[in-house]
């Protein structure tokens, strides 16, 4: 050590007191230990979640065996229980819901970032926190008495006129317009994710550099190359993360699917009839679950939604993989 | 346009000094010709009056300190400011007899026909093919064969083709800084504008690179016209035919380089270029 660092070290030691040191390092072991034990709660409660859905699910899965995932039969009163009408109504529910809310989410988005006068921009992103914020009571309540009704009046009548004979679209949208069922669950459904992938891909749109924006005008863009050739490639982990948070959203919703999609354990060819969903099942029937096999079937359904999730989780992933992998 | 043989930058020696810009040979045309421009950023009057000629196939330097307004002028040329609300331009700005401040100008094509060079490499979020092809798909519907002819000319003359030759397909987010640089010059002048701004093309770059991209300037100059933004007046010296000294958001002199940096007329220009102020 030379003379000058010597000279500093001993200073320092002599400015610093000792309890000052031990409170400090008292300090780091206590938030070290602190942090770590509430990182691995979340593995312990996780890890409980899914060992008690395994062995409350395990009477359904030993009774009816792999024949659970492929029966449509719900019947109570027989105790014979099969999960494929609730799995298929979420996962068509959430197609539904995709595939109306990524459009018009992108588009509020890119409106936003890109053309928006800054007048408009602070309303409609305050709008747009708001319909996050509504509970999803209400919405079931308005999706029953007020959205329902108009479609049945105005616009599946429509609908199924316009495509009556039409392969593969005819029998779609065929049958009479009941208001409720599994296409009304999916608009519900698509307003709600709406907020989260909105400002989710907001955010991400505005991180892309200006600069990066400008070369491409600099090069004669226009505002759609650049959003569809450079902003959206650059943006693309978080616009899928933003879509994947709007589908796990759409997957679980529960209390305002139960009031719009009819409850109906069948799965019917036409998307304008009533159907069922995992967490709307459960909602609707776990009061009356008195046998033990009829609530274990109802266990077994929740586990279902979750290994559901955890696919979708793990497909997202994939693309992301697949992506990077691409762009080198 | 003359691409024919752009061969012989990949050996040449960079010029690190002042060459014989002594006497530019006349008649020259002005390409762009600003008429008293005034800029605002809301209520801030940025650029004061601003008149100069930018001539054919010429580098023109804009030089001075830091907010004098010189990228200010720089991002007037393709209507860049026009991205930014409360940003406007007043006067006249002709690009072949048209004012280009016109609002009914076509900006895209504007644009395409004034390219422009950022201080900082942006290379888009796709292959280095890609990058290049880009542009050109923008305006042109090209089969594959003439595509490759013309990504693989732009590369050439960005002296960049034997760096990246056997990598097309790979990022461009992948490249050196320098090497960046000279793929959004190629990019630039694969589209065939007419002027090319350069807003500080070297002040992210490492000696080697930024004298690669001088040579690369001086190389284009027989083709297009070149407006460069620089706060580093020995590439001014370098590569510039023509010189124009801002401050405070006027333009204080314009000339030829040799007259501009030995004989200015103006005080505040030998003040500047002799490093008392800014």
């Amino acid at each position: 050590m030379n003379q000058v660092a010597s000279v500093a070290s001993r200073a320092s030691a002599q400015s610093i007191n000792a309890s000052a040191l031990r409170r400090h390092t008292l300090w780091d072991a206590a938030l070290r230990i602190g942090t770590r034990a509430a990182a691995v709660t979340v593995l312990l409660l996780l890890a409980g979640v899914i060992v008690t859905l395994i062995e409350g699910s395990w009477l359904a899965f030993s009774t009816f065996g792999p024949g659970f995932l492929s029966t449509e039969t719900w019947n109570p009163v027989k105790e014979e229980f099969g999960a494929l009408a609730p799995i298929y109504g979420t996962v068509v529910t959430s197609i539904i819901a995709m595939a109306i809310g990524i459009p018009i989410s992108l588009g509020i988005a890119i409106f936003l970032t890109e053309l928006c006068p800054p007048s408009l921009k602070r309303s409609i992103s305050t709008a747009i926190e708001l319909l996050a914020g509504i509970p999803s009571i209400i919405y079931g309540i308005w999706g029953l008495f007020v959205l329902a009704p108009f479609l049945q009046a105005h616009v599946q009548p429509v609908v199924i006129g316009t495509f009556a004979g039409v392969p593969f679209l005819g029998a779609l949208f065929a049958g009479p317009p009941y208001g409720i069922g599994v296409f009304t669950a999916g608009i519900i459904l698509s307003i709600m994710v709406l907020p989260y992938i909105t400002s989710v891909t907001r955010d991400v749109f505005e991180t892309v550099p200006p600069v990066l924006k400008e070369s491409a005008y600099g090069l004669g863009c226009t505002t759609w190359e650049v959003v569809t050739k450079v902003v959206l490639p650059f943006t693309r982990t978080g616009v899928i993360g933003g879509v994947m948070l709007g589908l796990g959203r759409a997957l679980g919703e529960t209390m305002a699917v139960t009031f719009v999609i009819g409850n109906a354990h069948r799965i019917s060819g036409s998307i304008l009839a009533p159907g069922t969903t995992i967490s709307a099942s459960i909602a609707n029937e776990f009061t009356e679950a008195e046998t033990a096999l009829y609530s274990s079937s109802l266990i077994a359904l929740g586990l279902l939604l979750f290994v559901i999730t955890f696919i979708v989780l793990a497909i997202a992933r994939f693309m992301l993989y697949r992506l990077k992998q691409k762009a080198g | 346009m003359n691409e024919a043989n752009p061969a012989p930058i990949q050996t040449q020696k960079p010029y690190l000094t002042p060459r014989d810009t002594s006497a530019p040979k006349l008649p020259m045309t002005e390409k762009v010709s600003v008429r008293d421009v005034n800029f605002y950023y809301g209520d801030y009057r940025a650029l004061k009056s601003i008149s100069m000629p930018i001539y054919d196939k010429k580098v023109t330097a804009l030089i001075g300190p830091s907010g004098c307004g010189k990228s200010t002028l720089l991002r007037i040329f393709n209507r860049m400011y026009d991205l930014y609300p409360k940003q406007r331009a007043d006067g006249e700005i002709l690009f072949e007899g048209k004012n280009l401040l016109d609002p009914k100008q076509d900006l895209n094509l504007l644009r395409a026909r004034i390219g422009m060079v950022f201080q900082k490499p942006t290379p888009f979020p796709m292959s280095i093919y890609d990058n290049i092809a880009f542009g050109i798909r923008l305006y042109e519907k090209v089969p594959k064969s003439e595509l490759d002819d013309r990504v693989e000319t732009a590369l050439k003359r960005a002296a960049l083709w034997d760096e990246v030759k056997d990598k097309l397909n790979q990022s461009g987010l992948g490249l050196s800084g320098g090497q960046q640089q000279r793929l959004c010059i190629a990019r630039s002048i694969a589209v065939r504008p007419e002027v090319l701004l350069l807003d500080e093309p070297t002040s992210a770059l490492d000696p080697i690179a930024t004298a690669k991209v001088e040579e690369l300037i001086y190389q284009l100059k027989s083709d297009y016209t070149i407006c460069i933004v620089t706060h580093n007046m020995q590439q001014a010296a370098r590569v510039a035919d023509f010189t124009a000294f801002m401050y405070l958001g006027e333009l204080v002199e314009f000339g030829e380089t040799s007259q501009v940096f030995t004989k200015p007329k103006q005080s505040k220009t030998e003040d500047y270029i002799t490093g008392r102020f800014g």
